[in-house]
């Protein structure tokens, strides 16, 4: 990345570019959306058939897939919107308030 | 007239006609725009150098004023050179955009034809609409005549481009008695204007440089947002040198110097008039007068209303005895119209100042006459003599009692 913004929210009002652009794509990864959420998903890895339907269908790319295979959830950026819950053919994903229980 | 350093032609135009022509001149790559009177002779004359073929604009007929905002935002971000016009409500319903334009430093260029704005509803001259938009992060330029509304449109659009501006600039002249009369002014040549104002280059722009896409308008969370206004602060604070730089420029090419403002006989006055628009002219006509029965009277007609040029105001004014300063607008609910409001708080930290009383005058296109003019200087004259303490209250003038 030409364009290092991870410590932007520190800069001086002279660094940051005019009209408040962003010049550089692909920079989003640092903008951490995980504090948003109020429901957390969580994964039941019995139930789970690999169909990655929910890794097509989360609009936060936020499903991790290792070797084709489901891995994890990136909580720095999942806001727990509920869809991956909604369309698991299986069941495996439950939604659950932000700090209960799991 | 200082001499000229290039040929013009002198032509008998509406001012209207006169800001279709610059626009003509100027050719800009975009035009959206909706008709509002007293605006509408504007769109209507320069959408007939589309149809004539003179121009190479693309002429964007959009369904209202907040459409024609938002493609002139659209088309200026995406690297080209835009105009529009609009009058009153219409500027009323840009709004929203028009904080927008100035916060992404778009360098959009509208002539804002001054019309009351609603309600009740009224067609005719006063400044409520520009002057409601005053704190928008848009440059404002004000011209008295015909041909300062064709010089200023021409000088705004290099201003707005000029690489350490890149704000949006609103040319205003007054509805009806400067739009629709026939004036008679001087015009550059076509190849002079476009010689002057030049090719737009956008620092960032799709147009331009798609390899190198770059994403306007992001939200801005609290650490971020303050910066930016920061920004825009600097940004129109530090135009007012650019704005003098292209007037100097201009008065190169036209012979036609101006100002922030213009000073008139006010070096040895005793008391003057504050005053936008075309009353100065009338201003000026009763000045000669009083001045030949002995009054010290001279006039300061701002141009320049954004960025305000307050240091420099209260340079010109702060040796003056008292001051009347005259709003084609009333900002209801406080102490008076803005001009006056603002040149008060200009002088307030001079070691010498004068006394100030402000007016209102000519809303929704009332006549203003010299009677109005001359009982202004009558006021500031008791005060002069101490036969009446200034007024703290706004007076309005013209208004049936
Ligand atoms: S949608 Fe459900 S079953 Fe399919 S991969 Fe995701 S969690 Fe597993
Ligand atoms: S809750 Fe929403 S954001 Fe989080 S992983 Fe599921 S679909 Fe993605």
């Amino acid at each position: 990345m030409k364009w290092n913004i991870k410590d932007a929210e520190h800069w001086s009002w002279k660094k940051y570019p005019e009209g408040a652009l962003i010049l550089e794509g692909g920079n989003a990864t640092y903008y951490k959306t995980g504090g948003w959420r109020t429901d957390k998903p969580a994964w039941d890895e019995k139930k789970c058939t690999q169909c990655l339907i929910c890794w097509i269908s989360c609009p936060d790319s936020s499903i991790i897939v290792k070797d084709e295979k489901w891995d994890s959830f990136d909580y720095d950026h999942c806001k727990g919107c509920g869809i991956c819950a909604k369309v698991c053919p299986a069941d495996a994903i439950s939604m659950h308030p932000e700090g209960g229980e799991e | 007239m200082a001499k000229t350093a290039t040929k013009q032609k002198i032509v008998a135009m509406t001012g209207n006609a006169g800001c279709a022509l610059a626009m003509k001149q100027i050719n800009p790559d975009v035009v959206a725009a909706y008709p509002i009177t007293p605006q509408t002779t504007i769109v209507e004359e320069f959408a007939n150098y589309v149809a004539n073929g003179v121009v190479d604009t693309e002429y964007i007929n959009v369904e209202s004023e907040h459409s024609a905002m938002s493609a002139c935002i659209g088309a200026s971000a995406a690297g080209a050179r835009v105009m529009t016009s609009t009058s009153s409500q219409g500027l009323a319903l840009m709004w929203e955009e028009l904080s927008i334009a100035s916060s992404l430093r778009l360098p959009i260029v509208m002539q804002t034809v001054n019309r009351a704005l609603s309600g009740p509803i009224n067609i005719h001259c006063d400044h409520s609409d520009s002057m409601g938009a005053r704190d928008m992060g848009w440059i404002h330029l004000f011209a008295e005549t015909a041909q300062e509304a064709y010089d200023n449109t021409i000088m705004a659009i290099k201003i707005a481009e000029h690489k350490d501006v890149r704000l949006p600039v609103m040319s205003m002249h007054d509805g009806f008695i400067t739009s629709h009369a026939i004036d008679r002014f001087e015009v550059l040549d076509d190849a002079d204007v476009k010689k002057f104002v030049g090719d737009y280059m956008p620092k960032h722009s799709l147009l331009y440089n798609p390899n190198e896409p770059v994403t306007f308008g992001p939200f801005a969370m609290p650490a971020f947002y303050y910066e930016q206004r920061k920004q825009l602060r600097v940004a129109i604070d530090g135009s007012k040198d650019i704005v003098m730089k292209v007037t100097d420029d201009f008065a190169k090419l036209s012979g036609r110097q101006y100002g922030l403002f213009e000073e008139y006989r006010l070096d040895d006055a005793d008391v003057a008039i504050v005053v936008l628009g075309s009353t100065a002219g009338t201003t000026r006509y009763v000045i000669d007068a009083m001045r030949a029965q002995g009054v010290k009277v001279g006039m300061l007609k701002l141009r320049v209303f954004r960025p305000f040029p307050a240091e420099e105001i209260a340079q010109a004014l702060s040796k003056l005895k008292a001051v009347g300063v005259m709003d084609r607008s009333d900002t209801v609910g406080t102490l008076g119209g803005p001009v006056y409001v603002e040149t008060k708080a200009a002088l307030y930290n001079s070691k010498q100042r004068p006394a100030m009383q402000g007016y209102v005058y000519g809303l929704g296109g009332r006549d203003t006459g010299p009677d109005q003019i001359e009982t202004v200087i009558g006021d500031l004259v008791k005060v002069v003599k101490g036969e009446e303490s200034p007024r703290e209250a706004v007076t309005l003038l013209g208004v049936k009692e």
